[in-house]
């Protein structure tokens, strides 16, 4: 029998131990916090996510759901210890490495775990086991393909591709170069970084979506918890207690002031030792407060006379969006044919499963903070704002990014524990539970869209007439993106002569929508694809042969008047697609000549997406440093989330200047060490930082072909102290102990910015707003149970022009992520504030979730883009929704115009499609 | 405070002593405390040797109330466990059934509690332990509600207990989820049933949960199935009416409406499944 005083003894990684923890501590807490093994990751607590997975006895088990004291006596083995206890480990980390199994690494300690148990009891596991054995753990990024082949490829011989010689690494399938220390465990998270000093930090937050609120008596609440070092609150911001990406917008209060506005909304902080602040009860912080009514939807937020979430912003509008080209009412007057409909989709949660976390620093005057973000630049400038000091007063250093999706390019833990810190002059540290990441970080836009279509009898779209809502919640975080990003895009990427989008960014008292992956482009193609079948059924043109009628050619203007000119590849993404559409059509009709009460489906869906900030500068830039031993300095501030930008800048970089991708070494995001390479948003890292690495690459060989006299086709050599130009035979030794040295240590250097050419949008929304747009097509292949409504996926295809496939690893993956999401989006996900503010309420695909996916990659180059190459982060999602709804449709005839198709949704479709 | 007691006496007596909580596999305690520190003294249960036992004997088949899913799956159980067992493989995830416990999913009595559709058509009852001694009762009468039981303040639940005879009927088990792993059901059936020679259905038993407060069994169709001898039959006999009593909610996972839906087909299927289980050459 143990009581709380006595060290609890186990086996450690094949270590004996004795832990002088409470043993009613979780076992995930103690392992990170008291044994030093962050490795083991936490996601949700509550054993949704299967992220800190361990083993007992060499079983699985998620930590967070063991007493330390269960332990006692027993063997646990975490990701730090799994390759020495199992061989097979140690194949699998390299299975995982070589399949691009890891993106951004958080779930990747609980599949391994998860994996080498399986493993043990069956060596050659089928698909089907994999799943089974892998099903425990949630990943958000891979779409799990990659992860059931590194699996079931553990057994045979590693092929690892050589690393490409000097100029060949752009088109190469390399490793991921962060990806060991992913499969190792060792990557640090925003949890992860904190010292053992530090001071935690807990936010009081409303339980009420529309509040006023009176602080009441801090002094004797904090007499009764002497060991809360400190409260905060709204009066302790030091500078603008208000926050928000885009700065002419920013609503945002620190700490809310009298009044809240959404569910979760902060109100004050409480800081102190880890295990006094985590023993506190917070509901019995001092507050009163008032219920005030509270609008959730779009409808109450825009009745007549509905009070207002901001005061100065009139109907409770935030933002007007507006695209117009050509006469559309005419237009749709003198169509063949109009079809018409009303969707609508919900809040989406990112459910990445690293919470927000992180710590703050001060040092001197200056404040340091360590947290997971998408734009530390950003963060820099408001965190600065926040504190009333300089910008160049505070040092933001990104860590790794347990995936992002849009939501960590908003401020989250940064605000209270920089102004913690900055009042405490000590490391103050913040980790959102599982609850607090999902009620208060934003969310994808519900829209609600009126659209009208028209075409004429020889399947030529005429015109478009859409008008969409987007509920933006209670601040207005990227609303306005999206409302702008919406109208250029909702045409999909066909041509269509007569055009108007109207948008409306609308608040109410629901958590802010923000970015997600698309900003609102999803949910305007889960509209308009579904209607452009609809019209073709109405045609009676077959639905990819109604889409490559209409696909937009290089010569024709988008709806904004753009000719895009070479690149436009979305012709050549449904030629690719025709072979396998007609394949799926025949095999559905055969499947469909059987009784059964699965119908299948096939279903088709484009998809077009423009690259970068919409008609605003929004410039990379990328320094390059040689060093005395021959190695390259790459300064590289793209946050890599995950999706690979590390590797393909590196790659990117490595070809313009002639280089090895070995011979680098990767000086990643920090706002002291690299400059500005803009967010890790708006599928615009590759492109755009990319070009910048190109452009930094090339702008290095000039210096060095200079310093040879060589020319231009010249190769290059680099090794410790010299650098060999290999010039038509000869070769030219450049001592490098002989160059000047700049005060960063480099020999030669060269810095190198990027910025897309684009040009503003006029009053119609007419305008150049994009230099690149990826393009792309999804077919999907499926059955739906017509007695319970339930959908199986068979098979996916996806055809993108990604421009240049730079490292086509990477971009199956990122296909294959957007894909699984595409799905959650399609199936499975919305988010109602106050209702399932957790992983078993909200449900995200897991490894059974997802089909095999054909990633098929067009190469019609950009002539902008750094080799052709184009985005493709938020491309990967955007048709697979309305694939999927179209697939629906086809299988049963019935058409969901409300998101997620959940199985109650269908069943009730088609009980009213049967009446 | 943590206590493990060495034996069931002790852990009786230490629970009189506290008042503290029972933890067996934790995959409901952990989840409720969210980020709430442990406060009451707790008292792990999930090694009692007593708790951990499953014994299959002449009048009865006992599983010790800390069995977990995982055990309970690999234990030599008869037929008329099939259906727990597939319940047991569709709990959560691997490592959720690698920890949570028989007695813990009882006690816990969630509405969509996986092992009670399974145990209620095996007539299963369970053992309760106290100072005061032993007492038994039937499981559908320890389940009183939605997360309410008779357990008291001072119990421990030891055991489930399941009539030998009942060991021996097919059984069959079907959850309906939005997801494939890691979910909680929609609904979900357990049938267990015996069929005589000419595959005619001589006795069936039919639970159905979370489509009412407790799972429940089906009676009147139980009645209405007998004698049922082919799989279209056993269709046309299972209705809409047999599924009237129940009271499906609204919840994130389905409307009451898709629910009582579900149910008939649900319903109608899981019979079918069972029933050709044990006759697969008794025609359509």
């Amino acid at each position: 029998m143990f009581d709380t005083d006595a060290a609890i003894p186990f086996t450690l990684n094949g270590r004996a131990v004795a832990v002088a923890a409470p043993a009613e501590w979780r076992l995930s807490r103690v392992l990170r916090d008291e044994l030093g093994l962050p490795g083991t990751k936490i996601g949700c607590d509550a054993g949704d996510c299967g992220a800190c997975t361990v083993l007992i006895d060499g079983e699985t088990s998620c930590a967070c759901l063991m007493a330390l004291g269960q332990v006692a006596g027993r063997s646990v083995t975490t990701i730090e210890g799994l390759p020495v206890a199992s061989p097979i480990a140690r194949q699998l980390q390299q299975s995982f490495l070589r399949h691009g199994a890891a993106q951004c690494g958080i779930c990747t300690p609980g599949m391994l775990v998860a994996a080498t148990a399986l493993l043990a009891h069956d060596a050659s596991p089928s698909e089907a086991s994999v799943q089974d054995a892998l099903g425990g753990v949630l990943c958000r990024c891979t779409g799990y393909r990659k992860i059931i082949a590194a699996v079931m490829d553990v057994g045979r011989p590693v092929m690892a591709e050589a690393r490409p010689l000097a100029g060949k690494a752009v088109g190469a399938r390399i490793d991921r170069l962060d990806g060991q220390r992913k499969v190792d465990g060792t990557d640090v998270f925003g949890a992860d970084a904190h010292p053992h000093d530090a001071l935690l930090l807990r936010a009081i937050r409303t339980p009420y979506h529309h509040a006023r609120f009176t602080i009441g008596d801090l002094a004797s609440y904090q007499r009764e918890n002497p060991g809360i070092l400190r409260v905060f609150t709204a009066t302790d911001v030091p500078g603008e207690n208000c926050f928000g990406v885009i700065g002419p917008f920013a609503d945002q209060p620190v700490f809310a002031v009298s009044e809240t506005r959404f569910r979760g909304e902060a109100i004050a902080a409480v800081v102190g030792e880890a295990k006094t602040i985590e023993a506190l009860d917070l509901a019995k912080f001092p507050v009163t407060w008032e219920e005030l009514p509270a609008h959730l939807t779009l409808d109450a937020a825009l009745a007549d006379k509905a009070s207002l979430v901001h005061a100065a912003r009139a109907g409770n509008i935030l933002v007007r969006g507006r695209v117009e080209r050509g006469d559309v009412a005419a237009a749709l007057a003198q169509s063949d044919a109009v079809v018409e409909g009303v969707f609508e989709t919900g809040f989406v949660e990112h459910a990445y499963i690293e919470p927000e976390a992180g710590i703050a620093r001060r040092v001197g005057d200056r404040i340091e903070v360590q947290a997971c973000t998408q734009a530390p630049y950003m963060d820099r400038d408001d965190v600065a704002k926040i504190l009333g000091i300089p910008q160049d007063s505070v040092r933001i250093i990104p860590t790794a990014v347990g995936g992002g999706f849009g939501a960590k390019l908003d401020l989250s833990v940064q605000p209270f524990i920089a102004v913690a810190a900055w009042h405490l002059k000590q490391p103050v540290r913040m980790v959102y539970s599982r609850n607090e990441s999902m009620a208060t970080t934003t969310k994808r836009h519900p829209g609600r869209m009126q659209v009208r279509v028209g075409a004429n009898k020889d399947g030529k779209l005429t015109a478009m007439d859409f008008a969409g809502d987007f509920n933006t919640g209670a601040y207005a975080s990227w609303g306005p993106t999206v409302a702008n990003r919406v109208p250029v895009h909702a045409s999909g990427p066909y041509f269509v002569p007569a055009y108007r989008a109207l948008t409306r960014a609308v608040h109410t008292h629901a958590v802010p929508a923000g970015a997600f992956r698309g900003f609102g482009v999803p949910q305007a193609a889960i509209a308009q694809e579904q209607l452009y079948d609809v019209m073709a059924e109405r045609l009676g043109i077959d639905k990819l042969e109604f889409r490559l009628r209409n696909a937009l050619r290089p010569d024709q203007p988008t709806v904004t008047g753009q000719v895009l000119g070479a690149g436009t590849g979305i012709r050549a993404c449904f030629e690719a697609l025709v072979p396998h559409w007609q394949r799926a059509l025949k095999d559905a009709a055969a499947a469909n000549g059987t009784a059964s009460v699965w119908w299948r489906g096939v279903g088709i869906a484009g998809m077009w997406y423009g690259c970068g900030n919409t008609s605003l500068p929004n410039p990379s830039t990328i320094r390059l440093g040689l060093k005395l031993d021959g190695r390259l300095a790459l300064h590289q501030g793209a946050v890599d989330i995950g999706q690979g930008s590390n590797t393909v800048i590196t790659q990117l970089c490595a070809d313009a200047l002639g280089a090895p991708v070995d011979s680098f070494d990767l000086v990643a995001a920090d706002t002291d060490l690299t400059p500005d390479c803009g967010k890790t948003s708006a599928s615009r890292q590759t492109f755009v930082t990319g070009k910048a690495a190109q452009l930094a690459g090339e702008a290095l060989r000039r210096q060095i072909l200079r310093l040879a006299n060589a020319g231009l086709d010249a190769t290059l050599d680099f090794a410790r102290g010299k650098v060999t130009v290999l010039d038509r035979g000869v070769a030219h030794d450049i001592d490098l102990a002989a160059l000047t040295r700049d005060g960063r240590g480099y020999v030669l250097a060269a810095e190198e910015t990027f910025d897309p050419p684009t040009s503003p949008l006029d009053g119609d929304g007419q305008g150049n707003p994009y230099a690149v747009y990826g393009f792309g097509a999804h077919l999907v292949e499926l059955a739906v149970d017509v007695e319970l409504g339930l959908v199986k996926l068979l098979k996916i295809t996806a055809a993108h022009d990604v421009g240049r496939a730079v490292n086509p690893t990477l971009i199956e993956g990122q296909i294959e992520g957007g894909i699984a999401q595409g799905i959650g989006l399609a199936l499975l996900e919305e988010f109602q504030p106050g209702r399932g503010e957790n992983l078993h309420d909200y449900l995200i695909p897991t490894i059974g979730d997802v089909p095999p996916v054909e990633s098929i990659l067009i190469e019609d180059a950009s002539p902008v883009g750094p080799f052709g190459a184009k985005g493709i982060g938020e491309q990967a999602l955007i048709p697979t929704a309305p694939a999927i709804l179209n697939a629906i449709a086809q299988a049963t005839g019935v058409r969901l115009r409300r998101i997620p198709a959940t199985p109650d949704r269908i069943l009730a479709a088609l009980k009213e499609a049967r009446a | 405070m943590f206590l493990q007691p060495a034996s069931l006496n002790a852990a009786i007596d230490l629970l009189a002593q506290n008042r503290g909580r029972l933890l067996a596999g934790g995959t409901d305690f952990f989840p409720a405390l969210g980020q709430m520190a442990v406060r009451d003294p707790l008292i792990d249960i999930s090694r009692l040797s007593e708790l951990r036992t499953i014994s299959v004997g002449a009048g009865t088949i006992r599983l010790g109330a800390a069995c977990t899913w995982s055990e309970i799956v690999t234990a030599p159980l008869p037929s008329g466990f099939d259906a727990l067992k597939e319940a047991a493989r569709e709990i959560g995830s691997v490592q959720i059934q690698n920890r949570g416990t028989i007695g813990g999913n009882l006690c816990n009595a969630s509405p969509a509690a996986d092992s009670v559709p399974p145990l209620l058509t095996l007539d299963a009852g369970i053992e309760l332990a106290s100072p005061r001694g032993l007492r038994q009762m039937p499981l559908a009468a320890f389940i009183r509600g939605n997360r309410q039981t008779e357990l008291a303040q001072d119990e421990i639940v030891t055991a489930v207990l399941v009539p030998r005879a009942n060991g021996d009927l097919i059984s069959h088990f079907s959850k309906l989820g939005a997801r494939r792993y890691l979910v909680i059901s929609i609904a979900m059936i357990a049938v267990a049933m015996k069929q005589a020679a000419d595959g005619a259905i001589e006795q069936a038993c039919i639970a159905i949960g979370s489509c009412s407060a407790v799972a429940q069994r089906l009676p009147e169709l139980e009645a209405a199935l007998i004698g049922s001898r082919s799989v279209s039959d056993i269709a046309a006999r299972v209705t809409a009416a047999h599924v009237a009593k129940l009271s499906p909610i609204d919840d994130v996972r389905a409307s009451a409406g898709y629910r009582r839906d579900a149910a008939i087909i649900l319903i109608r299927r899981a019979v079918q499944d069972c029933f050709e289980k044990r006759a697969p050459s008794v025609g359509r």
